[in-house]
């Protein structure tokens, strides 16, 4: 029976003991662990793995082998088809090659990336530019950077993942106040040491509920404390505003921001991050803003693509206009199907629909992927005050047609679970 | 009454809205595992504790409060630094 030793049962990681023993460092994770086995044994599909095999545009796919509407994308403005900006790339491809194996700073600098930085300083009408790999290390990189030890970054509750972890890369104090409440910040900012570096970090809107802040009164508030202030355009560029700015554009705080940061991965239609400020000694973060520094540049087909979207989207008014008209007709109509929606009027291209636990939330979203729509599903702590969301963004490529289905979906899912009548 | 007894009444005062298990508070009573806050509960009565002494405890600090006592001790350090 020596033979039965080898068999896969039997040397199956399973049946040994744990090489970690008592001191598993992942044991951490075991309650999230546990509900996640007990939420996928009552046989709902698993919200995050899905699989896109076919990706027919910017607003539809092949997932489990259906044809389904992408309304969960970021994708505002269906830039990722654009036939300019992928023959841009494929031009860039075939020229420089795959990658530049390289940071910025030494071998990672070509023509294209340079053009890319001037196609954001034309874009926001600023003197600079920077670009990063991704969005997630803009945020990590300026913040860090700009705020240091004894420095306090002061944030809004509901800030963005990488906009938390950029504070603490930096070791700089972190003080946090109410989402969107402007007296919040003034009282926060008020108790800081006078003397002591502040960055006041804002963002347009906010992704999990797509509400826009009240910029104009946080400026003033910061400005009053003598804080620099940051803004986080990622959810607001390339519809907002005369020319597609962000929120801070639209709202008339272009002369108070002082740091925009922002991202290739949503309108723009590829990946990669950037800041634009007027700052006169901007250039210098370059040198010393780690995650820039000590990270491969983007690929030259990735900057030509982004410099040629970011270029078509200066003058993208009528799909701008579209983008709304598709944000505001889901708006009224999931609402007029009775769901609950976080915000009371469609503040941005993102549709939050509100529901009261996992259960129901992870109910409803299979029902829609079922009936052939994608959306997000958020959940705590991603989404604030312990919501369960199903987050729906809008495309400018969202035909007419496909909205209506879109309500229908979600008419018949929301009806099926019982979560609407 | 003590400082210390001063501020642990005043900090119990701003936990009971949030002590949904009644927990019986000592110096030991600790956010996470007695009192079974998440992040969340956490950022609500952090908020509101530092609006009823007037003072700013950074989310740096607080990764280093895990009981009642020792956030008594913060906030009566920060008084006396103002």
């Amino acid at each position: 029976m020596t033979d039965a030793i080898d068999t896969p049962e039997d040397i199956s990681l399973a049946n040994l003991p744990n090489p970690a023993g008592a001191h598993d460092l992942l044991s951490k994770f075991k309650p999230l662990i546990n509900e996640r086995e007990a939420l996928l044994a009552t046989g709902v599909r698993d919200p995050f793995s899905i699989v896109m095999t076919e990706v027919k545009s910017p607003t539809l796919a092949v997932i489990q082998g259906k044809d389904t509407i992408l309304l969960g994308t970021y994708n505002y403005m269906g830039m990722t088809f654009d036939p300019d900006v992928v023959a841009a790339g494929k031009k860039a491809l075939d020229e420089f090659g795959a990658g530049t194996t390289g940071s910025r700073v030494l071998n990672g600098t070509y023509q294209g990336h340079r053009e890319c930085e001037d196609a954001l300083k034309e874009f926001y009408g600023t003197k600079h530019a920077i670009v990063f790999s991704t969005g997630y290390q803009a945020n990590l990189g300026i913040i860090s950077t700009l705020a240091g030890k004894g420095d306090y970054v002061i944030l809004d509750a509901d800030s963005h993942a990488s906009i938390y972890d950029g504070c603490w890369l930096g070791n700089a104090e972190i003080v946090r106040f109410r989402h969107n409440s402007v007296e919040d910040l003034d009282k926060r900012l008020g108790r800081l040491p006078k003397e002591a570096g502040k960055l006041v970090v804002l963002e347009g809107v906010y992704s999990m509920f797509g509400d826009v802040a009240p910029l104009p009164e946080m400026v003033t508030v910061a400005k009053k404390h003598g804080a620099m202030i940051l803004c986080d355009e990622a959810h607001g560029m390339g519809f907002f505003g005369p020319n597609g700015r962000g929120v801070y554009e639209e709202m008339g705080c272009e002369d108070d921001i002082d740091f925009v940061v922002g991202t290739f991965s949503k309108s723009v239609g590829t990946v990669g991050g950037f800041c634009v400020s007027n700052h006169p000694d901007f250039e210098v973060l370059r040198l010393v803003c780690r995650p820039y520094v000590f990270t491969a540049s983007l690929p030259p087909s990735v900057v030509a693509t982004a410099a040629a979207s970011i270029r078509k989207l200066m003058h993208a008014g009528d799909k701008r206009a579209h983008l709304w008209k598709n944000s505001k007709r889901l708006h009224q109509g999931l609402r007029d199907l009775g769901y609950h929606i976080a915000t009371q009027t469609a503040q941005s291209a993102i549709i939050a629909v509100m529901l009261p636990d996992q259960e129901t939330a992870v109910g409803l979203w299979q029902a829609l992927l079922e009936g052939g729509l994608y959306v997000n599903l958020a959940r705590p702590p991603a989404t604030p005050a312990g919501t369960y969301l199903l987050r729906c963004s809008l495309c400018a490529e969202h035909s007419d047609e496909q909205v209506g289905q879109i309500i229908e979906i979600f008419a018949t899912a929301g009806r099926a679970v019982g979560c609407i009548s | 009454m003590t400082d210390h007894d001063e501020i642990f009444e005043r900090v119990a005062e701003q936990i009971e809205p949030f002590n949904k298990k009644g927990v019986d508070l000592t110096d030991a009573t600790t956010f996470a595992g007695d009192l079974e806050w998440d992040s969340l509960t956490v950022m609500d009565f952090v908020a509101a504790v530092e609006d009823e002494f007037d003072i700013l405890i950074t989310m740096n600090m607080q990764a280093e409060i895990d009981t009642v006592g020792q956030l008594v001790a913060t906030i009566s350090k920060l008084k006396k630094a103002a």
